[in-house]
Order: structure tokens, then C-alpha cells, then sequence
């Protein structure tokens, strides 16, 4: 299947920094149609286009924006870009190379639910990105489309952008408005749903960047159109960051039900002409699949369906020079910094993974392992506060599937020492 | 107004605002529970009490979510006792449990075997914080219920002398860059050691009878009385061990004092005794 260029059309081709060349690429296209039709056919067009949210949980976008849009007093709006998942980079891209498309989406956005504050949470390392988003914003409102009468409807509409410092659970919804508040990083626990108690006990709503971007989509080709890629539950095209040990690493475009292999193919393959040993599918959220899941068509349904996840959109992927223990180690050291320490079964059960899979990296599993780590994932999945804690185990136990094709004993094995032997809070 | 609920397979009548857990305990059911105090607000974040509810995906705090009309509640599936007693087993298996008999039943309720992580696995490793004359600090009995943060903040004392800093297994209840308690905003309530399940905070005297094996509950009763001090008229529970008032504590169904008091009626005892045996 081919690499389609819906999402990225303008990515590389027009210079970011020019609302001009935006516009002459179709940019603001959406919004003039969304200003002329009206919040109802934006809602309508949205639920009937079947988009699902990009950020991990494909959460129904369309009952979202209606959910906000329904809800009384001060509303707001908020652009998830806090991408933080290992391997993942497609709202980088997004926004560093077409930033007026974000802009625009958050506008449509704001005059659809009736917001007049929007907000882009932007990952603290994204530099870039935040300049560009920041410059797009400036021009956007010196053009008349941000501001107290935002593109001529009569209604304000402001977009600012915020860093975040550096926390990977801050891309959690409702830590995400801690930090913006200034409390600590900690999510809330659901319900109430950010749709009606978010930022600043506001009903918000949360969307990703790419979710954002296929808006405008939406609204130019009309729902019938956009459903033109993908499944009929999997509606659309999706970002895939592709990863590893393959000859073309990069952000692929692809319509969902593109399979496991096409994208991989189209990432050139494995690279060297080695032999594929699993491919981290989702992020350090994601899970592992084997080389035997080639023929997995990458849509929400296939993917749950086998025990897997589109998460992030990050396709890592392992040739069998890899050693596959020493890379859930990496996955189970992360979860275990990144946990933010408010509930037991992360807080604890993040440190006794990574002190387990030490153990499998290094040789010295003991035979009650594997039960432990059933046991651990299960508590972190099923009563953990939020996502992180919910997914913390997903990778880890899905390696424990697959054939390692290097030995855990042969493994650099160092830093898996440290890790069984390791200190909380220390990095390894 | 009065909503119906189903739990485990039972119809019962809740009212409209109670939290799943008020309406087990009503019904003579329980759930195990940490960080939950009935005066302080939910935190729902040592995920011991949870339970099923038809409809969610992940389990449920049964001590923060609200009753809804219809709601299905299961408190006694697999996935239920599973996930509890792993909680309750990675806790035990982190902190120092020797003054925390609460958490200690539940893991015997629940059969746990916190031992089975391994002699090596990392636990809790912090000093003894002995900087004032009131109470101690011990972390490593920590469970980070949080519930001190509560009663020293917004839900009693507004005192804001404690928070949770560092993320992670190496998140800790910090006073700010670990001042000691006479340097933090502290002001002595002692609110925070009524609220602490684990004995992570403790009175000093209580603290220096443990070490020194002269603490003994069974030698103890407690004597009702209203604090001296001024006229608010907070009821105390003086515990007395040998004649000696050992520690003060409210009861947390006063009205006047839902289980808190200030520095003088909590620790401003010892005068009654010609020789305190604090310091």
C-alpha cells in the first residue's frame, strides 16, 4: 500500500513560518467552511467522519468536541503536545513543519464547543516547536484569525502556548492540568472526565496533535472523504513513526489497514537484510510483536484484537542482533523514573518490574519470576490511577511471548545488574 | 434521596452522593482500606479498596467514586482479591510494617507473602528524622497515604508544612529541601501524626517507650476529658499507661474537633507529671 500525503501534505513542502504559504496549500480552507456552516455541521461532520483520538486511547473525537460543546459556563481548549512516548515523534514533525495546521484545528476547535482560551501543552524539549507554534499564533492573529473577533465570527477565541518540564506523565490529561495550574504533576482520578472538570475545574476539551490535524481534514473533504483511507472502524491515515533497525527510519503515512509488513517495507526493511526479531508496537505502552504478525493490518481493532495497541504511533523495531531483554529493560526502567509516584501498584509495582526483568536481562531469573510479573502487571493495569500505570506492564509481558533470539545470559548485562541491584530514583 | 445499587448479586438502597464504600460499610460489607480517613478528603491512591464496577474498564476506588443509580459492583472477583493483595503485598514489601498493624491484617487477610519479591528487593531506605520535641519522622514506615499532606493543608490545619516531593519509588513526604521541622512551617498540631496508619509519624514519648520496650497498650486506658487549655472545648482521650499520661488523641467523630487538635491540647500534657519521661 502506498504512503499517502494527507496529514503531511504541507510537511517539507511549505515554509512553516509563512501563514502565506499555508494558505496557498489549502490552509484555512476548513476554518472559512467551519465559520460558514457552523458548529452543529462541524459536529455532525466529525462524528459521521469517525475519527478517533491519536494520542493512545482512540477515544470517539467527535462525542468529545459534542461532550464540551454541550457543557455550560467557561469552556476551554487544550492541544495535548506533550509527545513524550520513547520512539514517537509525529506531533514533532506536525509541529515544527506545518504549526498553522494545529492553529487552525484549535480554532475550529474553540468556535465549534464555544471556547475562547485555547492552550498547546508543548513538551519542554520541543523547542522548535514551541517557537514555530508561537510564531503561527502571532500571524494568525495579526491576520484577524485568533483574537477578541476571531477570522470575523464575532467571538474571541486566544491561543498560548506553555512548556512543560520535562515529566512524561505530565501528557496524561488530568496531570496535565496540575502542571498548568502549578500543582504537582499527579493525575486526578476519573470521574469527573476533563470533559466536565478539566483545566481549572473548566470543562475541557483535550485533544493530540495529530487528532487536531485531521480536523481540518475532515472538514475539506467532508466525512465521506476522509473515510476514503482506512477501515470502517479505523477511519483515516495514521502517523507511524518507524524506528530501529530498518534501512529508512521516519514518519510514515499510511492508511490504517496498511499491515505490519507493508509499513515495514516501506521503511526499506530490515536493515542489512537481517532477520526481524519483534517490533515494540505503541510506544513503551505498546506491546511486542513477533515477526509472525507481518500480516497484522494496523488498525485499533486488528491491534486489540492481538493483545497490542496503536499507543504513540512508535514502530521500533528489533533485528535479531538484538538483545530483546536488555530493550525491556530499557522500556521497564522508564516506567519506573517516570512514574509519578502517587499509587501503590505504580509506584511500587513499576520498582519491582524493573527489579524482575534485571533478573531476565541478566541471566539470573528465578523461577517464581514470571508469575511475579503476571502479578504485578495485573494489579498495575487494573487499579493503577491513570494510563501510565495501566500500560506499564503491557511490553514487558508481551516479551515474555516471544523467542529472544540472543540469550539474556549473553547480554551486555551491565546495566541490567545495576537495575536488579539499583537504587530508587536512580538512573542506570 | 435514596438510589439503588446492586453488590454482589445484592440489591441495596444507597443515598445519592455516598461513595461506594460508605455504602458497603452501611451494609454491614467492607473493603480493605490505607489512605482513606472518613474526615479527610479522598485521595483514592492506595488502590487497596477497589472494586468492580460493570461498565469500567479498570477497577474502582470504592472509597472516592459515587454511587450511581443502577451501578453493578462486584466486590469479590479474581481480578478484585488479586489486585488487592498484590497492592497490599508491594506495600509490605517496601516499608517497615512493625508499627502498622492495619496493614499488616490486611495482608493476612489476603494471604499475602510480601517476602515472595525477593530478600533484595529494594525497599524504603530513610533515616530516622528525631529533630524536635514532639514528634519523630520514620520514612522508611511510610506508605504515602498522603493523609498528613491533608491534615496539614486544606482538609484541617492549613498549615501547608508538608508535600509529597520526588516522583516515583523515590517520591517522600518532604517539610521543602528536608529542613527540619522546627525550620519548615510546622506549627506543631500533630494533626498529621492522629492521621498516619503506619506509625511513620509518632509522638516522641511513644517513640522513646518503643525503643526503650516499656510501650504496652494492654497496660493502657483511656480517660475522656476537655482540653484545659482554652474555650473551645475539644473533647481529648488521654491514654494512660501506669499512671502516666503517655499520649493524646480526639476522637474523629467529635464534633468540635473531628479527631484534630492544636499543639497545646496534643502535647502540652506533660506538665501534669513532676518528671516527664520525654527528655
Amino acid at each position: 500500500m502506498p504512503e499517502i500525503r494527507r496529514l503531511l501534505a504541507r510537511a517539507g513542502v511549505a515554509d512553516p513560518e509563512s501563514l502565506e504559504a499555508y494558505r496557498s496549500l489549502r490552509g484555512y480552507e476548513a476554518l472559512t467552511r467551519a465559520t460558514e456552516r457552523g458548529p452543529a455541521w462541524v459536529l455532525s461532520e466529525l462524528e459521521a467522519s469517525g475519527l478517533l483520538g491519536r494520542g493512545g486511547a482512540a477515544f470517539p473525537a467527535g462525542r468529545k468536541w459534542r461532550a464540551v460543546a454541550e457543557a455550560g459556563g467557561r469552556r476551554r481548549v487544550v492541544c495535548n503536545a506533550d509527545e513524550s512516548e520513547p520512539g514517537t515523534f509525529k506531533d514533532r514533525v506536525l509541529m515544527e513543519e506545518d504549526p498553522f495546521a494545529v492553529v487552525e484545528a484549535m480554532t475550529i476547535a474553540g468556535l465549534t464547543v464555544g471556547a475562547e482560551d485555547g492552550l498547546i501543552y508543548v513538551r519542554g524539549e520541543y523547542r522548535l516547536a514551541a517557537t514555530r507554534l508561537r510564531q503561527a499564533i502571532d500571524q494568525a492573529e495579526r491576520a484577524g484569525l485568533l483574537g477578541a473577533d476571531a477570522a470575523g465570527t464575532g467571538r474571541a477565541f486566544r491561543i498560548r502556548v506553555f512548556r512543560g518540564a520535562g515529566a512524561y506523565i505530565c501528557g496524561e490529561e488530568t496531570a496535565l492540568f496540575n502542571s498548568v495550574e502549578g500543582r504537582r504533576g499527579e493525575p486526578r482520578n476519573k470521574p469527573p472526565f476533563p470533559t466536565q472538570a478539566g483545566l481549572f475545574g473548566d470543562p475541557t476539551l483535550v485533544n493530540n496533535v495529530e487528532t487536531l490535524c485531521n480536523v481540518p481534514v475532515v472538514l475539506r473533504e467532508g466525512a465521506s472523504g476522509f473515510r476514503r483511507y482506512g477501515t470502517e472502524r479505523s477511519t483515516g491515515t495514521k502517523l507511524w513513526c518507524v524506528s530501529g533497525h530498518v534501512e529508512r527510519p521516519g514518519l510514515y503515512e499510511v492508511p490504517f489497514g496498511t499491515t505490519l509488513g507493508e509499513l515495514l517495507e516501506l521503511a526499506g526493511g530490515v536493515w542489512r537484510g537481517r532477520r526481524l526479531q519483534a517490533v515494540l508496537c505503541g510506544g513503551a505502552a505498546g506491546t511486542f510483536l513477533g515477526p509472525d504478525r507481518l500480516d497484522l493490518p494496523l488498525t485499533f481493532e486488528d491491534l486489540r484484537t492481538a493483545g497490542g495497541t496503536v499507543g504513540s504511533g512508535a514502530v521500533i523495531v528489533l533485528d535479531e542482533t538484538a538483545s530483546l531483554w536488555d530493550v525491556v529493560l530499557r522500556v521497564a526502567r522508564f516506567f519506573q523514573e517516570e512514574s509519578c509516584g502517587q499509587c501503590v501498584p505504580c509506584r511500587v509495582g513499576t520498582q519491582r518490574q524493573l527489579e524482575i526483568v534485571g533478573r531476565l536481562a541478566s541471566g539470573r531469573a528465578r523461577p517464581e519470576d514470571p508469575q511475579l510479573l503476571a502479578d504485578i502487571g495485573a494489579a498495575m493495569t487494573d487499579a493503577s490511577i491513570c494510563g501510565l500505570g495501566q500500560t506499564a506492564a503491557g511490553a514487558v509481558l508481551s516479551a515474555l511471548t516471544l523467542q529472544p533470539l540472543v540469550p539474556p545470559s549473553n547480554s551486555r548485562g551491565k546495566g541490567a545488574q545495576r537495575a536488579a541491584r539499583g537504587r530508587p530514583g536512580e538512573s542506570v | 434521596m435514596s438510589i439503588g445499587i446492586e453488590v454482589d448479586g445484592r440489591a441495596l438502597e444507597a443515598d445519592e452522593g455516598m461513595t461506594i464504600l460508605q455504602a458497603l460499610r452501611r451494609a454491614g460489607m467492607d473493603a480493605p482500606t490505607l489512605c482513606y480517613h472518613p474526615n479527610l478528603t479522598p485521595v483514592n491512591v492506595c488502590r487497596a479498596c477497589v472494586v468492580e464496577v460493570e461498565g469500567s474498564r479498570a477497577l474502582v476506588p470504592s472509597c472516592s467514586r459515587r454511587v450511581e443509580p443502577g451501578m453493578r459492583i462486584r466486590t469479590d472477583t479474581g481480578r478484585v482479591r488479586r489486585a488487592r493483595k498484590v497492592v497490599l503485598e508491594l506495600l509490605a514489601s517496601s516499608v517497615d510494617t512493625s508499627t502498622a498493624p492495619e496493614l499488616a491484617a490486611h495482608v493476612a487477610a489476603y494471604q499475602g507473602d510480601p517476602a515472595r519479591f525477593g530478600s533484595d528487593a529494594v525497599r524504603v531506605d530513610e533515616p530516622l528524622r528525631d529533630d524536635n520535641d514532639l514528634y519523630v519522622r520514620d520514612y522508611a514506615k511510610c506508605i504515602l497515604c498522603y493523609k498528613c499532606v491533608e491534615a496539614c493543608g486544606e482538609d484541617a490545619q492549613y498549615t501547608f508544612a508538608l508535600a509529597v516531593a520526588g516522583r516515583g519509588f523515590a517520591a517522600r513526604i518532604e517539610t521543602g529541601a528536608d529542613a527540619p521541622l522546627l525550620e519548615s512551617r510546622c506549627v506543631f498540631c500533630g494533626n498529621c501524626v492522629a492521621v498516619c496508619p503506619t506509625g511513620a509519624l509518632m509522638p516522641l514519648i511513644e517513640h522513646r517507650m518503643r525503643q526503650a520496650g516499656e510501650w504496652d497498650p494492654s497496660r493502657q486506658h483511656v480517660a475522656e476529658t476537655i482540653c484545659p487549655y482554652c474555650g473551645v472545648g475539644c473533647a481529648l482521650e488521654l491514654h494512660v499507661q501506669d499512671n502516666r499520661i503517655v499520649k493524646v488523641t480526639s476522637p474523629a467523630d467529635h464534633d468540635v474537633t473531628r479527631g484534630h487538635l492544636c499543639v497545646k491540647g496534643r502535647f502540652g500534657f506533660t506538665y501534669v507529671h513532676p518528671d516527664p519521661p520525654s527528655r
